[in-house]
């Protein structure tokens, strides 16, 4: 089974007792918080959960695996995501 | 920014006070922990995806002492980011 937002938003109405509207609108925000966060160049860093890091990439040259051909990969920054050893943990006991 | 700041950020925005904004931030993380921890997948458009990946074992080196350490196998929560994200974060980077 694939969980999307509002399979999240449903479990904010049932646990929290928000209405169900203004659940999705509070993934929304959480959502758009860590999104623009991120875009301003800040990590995230969630506690039990894990942390939201950016790196910055080099160029790099990468080949096309069909046709062999060379091309210059630019520069960039990526998001990558450590779980934390709470969350390693949980899921690798037992 | 830590958890409290996106807690303070998401009363400020919605106007809940902060016991809410708290359990409303707490239950989100937990519902995509439960998820993967039910072997499901979490899929959020523009955002990411989350899945557990399985890595078999190996024969690991502690780098000080080059002892050699068996890592068994284990399982991990993997990240994809969604295309939005990606694109906003690489976006705004000062060449």
């Amino acid at each position: 089974m694939t969980v999307t937002k509002a399979k999240i938003a449903e479990k904010i109405n049932r646990e929290v007792g928000l209405p169900l509207k203004e659940s999705a609108e509070v993934v929304d925000t959480i959502l758009e918080l860590i999104k623009s966060t991120l875009e301003k160049g800040e990590n995230v860093k969630i506690s039990g959960f894990g942390n939201f890091i950016l790196r910055d990439k080099g160029k790099r040259i990468g080949r096309n695996p069909k046709t062999k051909v060379e091309i210059e990969i630019p520069p960039r920054r990526v998001v990558v995501f450590h779980p934390s050893q709470v969350w390693r943990r949980e899921i690798n006991r037992g | 920014m830590k958890k409290s700041d996106l807690i303070k950020m998401l009363a400020e925005e919605k106007g809940l006070n902060n016991r809410l904004a708290t359990k409303v931030v707490d239950t989100f993380f937990g519902a995509i922990k439960e998820a993967i921890k039910n072997g499901d997948r979490v899929e959020i458009r523009g955002f990411g995806s989350f899945e557990l990946r399985e890595y078999g074992s190996y024969t690991g080196i502690n780098p000080r002492t080059r002892e050699r350490i068996p890592v068994p196998p284990k399982k991990l929560p993997f990240f994809k980011p969604g295309k939005e994200l990606r694109e906003r974060v690489n976006n705004k980077q000062e060449k």
